[in-house]
C-alpha cells in the first residue's frame, strides 16, 4: 500500500498533506481538511451527497481517489459563503425555498447548482432536473429543491 | 477507509501503462473515471494489488477522425461527448446513448473506455459498439490489435482482454448517408440502468430499408444483434413494415434474464413494444 505527497486548493486555500492510496476525495476532505459539510452518505456513487466541485465539474467525492485531486481545485459547500458569512446565491435560493429538511442531501445539492449555474450560465428546466438527478433526497420531495433551482435560473414553471 | 489496501500508480505513457499490468500479472487494475471501479473497490468486491491510474496519460483523451471514422481516446470523459462537434458531427449516436448514461455527475468521470470494457449487459455504450459495428483499438505488450466490437463481449462483465491488454480508442466507422439511429430504453428512473432498451440504424434509400443495425442492451449475457430481424427489414419499403412483427422477431432473439428489476418476459415484450413505437415514429416523422 503506496502513500503519495498531494498539493492541491481547497476553497481557495493551499493544502498539501500525505495520503494513503486507498483513501477517497470525500474521506480526504472529510477527515484531512475539516470539510465536514462533505457528507458521505453511500459511499458508493448512487446518492450524490458527497458531490464537490473539481477543477469547475461537479463529481462525486467518494469515486475519486484523494490521489487523484493532486494538483486541483477542489471547492466545497464550506468554499461558497462570503469570508462575512454572506450565502451564495445558491445558498440564499435554496434557504428562501425551503429546499432543506434534515440537510443531509443539501451540500451535495448545492454544489451540483453551483457548477450548473456558474458564470452566469441558464440551464433549461430539463438540464435542471437531469442534474438533479443525480441526487436523493429522502426528506423534501425535491419541489423545494426544483424551485430554488429554477429561481437561479430565471426558468418560470 | 473502505477499500482493501493497494499501491497507486498513475504513468504518463501507454507503454509505462502497459508495463505495470504485465509486471501486476492480474493482480493490477486499470482505474480509467472510477464511476464502477470505486464502488467495487469500497464494497470489496475488487481487491487488487495495484491500482493503475490512466488518467494522466494525455494522449488516451479526445475524440479525432481517422480513415473514415471518428476515433474517441479511451479516457476521453462521456461528458465531452455530449459537447464534442466531432461527435456531433459524424457519430451523434454515442451523444444519444451517452445521455441514458448515468448522471450528469458521474458523466463527468466516466469514460468512454471504461464504459466499453467493463461489459456491463446493461450499460449503453457497449451496445452501442455492437450497432455501430465500431473497433477496438488495444495495447498490450504483445502490441496493438483491434477488436470488432461484435467479438469483444464473452458474458457479463467478460470481454476477450488480456489481464495486462489496455484498450486504447474506439473507432466508430462513419454511417451511410440517409441513415437514421435510435436509442431508446425503458428505466426506473433516469440515470437508472436500462431493463431493456436498443440501438437501432436504419439506411433508407429510395423509400426502403437498406440496410438495418439492431442491437439491445440488458437483453442477454451480453449487449446482443438480432440478425434475423435486420435482414428480415432489408429491402421493405417504409409505411408498409410490420413493425410488430419485426419487433417480435427482433426481441425473440435476444436471452433476457429473469432478476430482481424485471422477468425475462417483461423485457421483451417491453423491449418489442418500445422497438415498434420508436422505429415507427422514427421512419414516419423521417
Ligand atoms: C449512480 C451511477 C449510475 C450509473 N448508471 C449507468 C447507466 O445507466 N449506464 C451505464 O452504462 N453505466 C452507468 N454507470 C456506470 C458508468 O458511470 C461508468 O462510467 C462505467 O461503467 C465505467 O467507466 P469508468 O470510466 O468509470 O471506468 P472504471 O470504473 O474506472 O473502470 C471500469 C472497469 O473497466 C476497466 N477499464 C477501464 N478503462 C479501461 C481501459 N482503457 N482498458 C482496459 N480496461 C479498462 C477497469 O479496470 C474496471 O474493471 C453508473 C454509475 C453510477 C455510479
Ligand atoms: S456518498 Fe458519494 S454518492 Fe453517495
Ligand atoms: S433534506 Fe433530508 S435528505 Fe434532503
Amino acid at each position: 500500500m503506496s502513500d503519495h505527497k498531494i498539493r492541491l486548493t481547497v476553497d481557495g486555500g493551499p493544502v498539501s498533506k500525505t495520503v494513503e492510496a486507498r483513501q477517497t476525495l470525500g474521506e480526504f476532505l472529510r477527515d484531512g481538511c475539516g470539510r465536514t459539510g462533505v457528507h458521505l452518505g453511500c459511499e458508493h456513487g448512487v446518492c450524490g451527497a458527497c458531490t464537490v466541485i473539481v477543477d469547475g465539474k461537479a463529481v462525486r467525492s467518494c469515486l475519486m481517489l484523494a490521489v487523484q485531486a493532486d494538483g486541483t481545485e477542489v471547492t466545497t459547500a464550506q468554499g461558497l459563503a462570503a469570508p462575512d458569512g454572506t450565502l451564495s446565491p445558491v445558498q440564499q435560493a435554496m434557504m428562501d425555498e425551503h429546499a432543506l429538511q434534515c440537510g443531509f442531501c443539501t451540500p451535495g445539492v448545492v454544489m451540483t447548482m453551483t457548477a450548473l449555474t456558474a458564470g452566469g450560465a441558464r440551464p433549461t428546466e430539463a438540464e435542471i432536473k437531469a442534474a438533479m438527478s443525480g441526487h436523493l433526497c429522502r426528506c423534501t420531495g425535491y419541489q423545494g429543491i426544483m424551485r430554488a433551482a429554477r429561481k437561479l435560473a430565471g426558468v418560470n414553471a | 477507509m473502505k477499500a482493501a489496501p493497494f499501491d497507486y500508480v498513475a504513468p504518463d505513457s501507454i507503454e509505462a501503462a502497459v508495463d505495470h499490468l504485465a509486471r501486476g500479472g492480474g493482480e493490477s487494475v486499470v482505474l480509467a473515471g472510477g464511476q464502477t471501479l470505486m464502488p467495487l473497490l469500497a464494497l470489496r468486491m475488487a481487491t487488487p494489488s495495484v491500482v493503475v491510474d490512466i488518467n494522466r496519460i494525455a494522449e488516451l483523451s479526445g475524440v479525432s477522425r481517422l480513415d473514415g471514422a471518428t476515433r474517441v481516446g479511451a479516457t476521453t470523459r462521456q461528458a465531452t461527448i455530449l459537447t464534442d462537434p466531432t461527435i456531433a458531427a459524424h457519430a451523434p449516436t454515442l451523444a444519444q446513448a451517452v445521455r441514458n448514461v448515468g448522471h450528469h455527475q458521474t458523466r463527468n468521470r466516466g469514460t468512454v473506455g471504461g464504459s466499453v470494457s467493463l461489459g456491463e449487459p446493461a450499460a449503453e455504450l457497449p451496445a452501442t459498439a455492437l450497432a455501430l459495428e465500431a473497433m477496438i483499438e488495444t495495447r498490450s505488450p504483445r502490441g496493438t490489435r483491434r477488436i470488432a466490437a461484435g467479438d469483444f463481449y464473452t458474458g457479463p462483465y467478460s470481454t476477450v482482454l488480456e489481464p495486462d491488454e489496455l484498450v486504447v480508442a474506439l473507432h466508430y466507422p462513419d454511417l451511410p448517408a440517409n441513415t437514421l439511429t435510435l436509442v431508446h430504453e425503458v428505466a426506473r428512473r433516469p440515470g437508472d440502468f436500462a431493463l431493456t432498451g436498443f440501438i437501432g440504424a436504419f439506411t433508407v434509400d429510395g423509400g426502403a430499408i437498406s440496410r438495418a443495425r439492431i442491437s439491445w442492451l440488458a437483453m442477454g449475457p451480453t449487449p446482443m444483434r438480432s440478425p434475423k430481424a435486420e435482414a428480415a427489414l432489408v429491402g421493405q419499403r417504409v409505411g408498409q413494415i410490420d413493425l410488430d412483427e419485426i419487433g417480435r422477431l427482433a426481441a425473440s432473439e435476444t436471452d433476457p434474464m429473469d432478476d430482481g428489476h424485471a422477468s425475462a418476459d417483461y423485457r421483451r415484450t417491453a423491449g418489442a413494444r418500445i422497438f415498434r413505437r420508436a422505429v415507427g415514429q422514427a421512419l414516419e416523422t423521417r
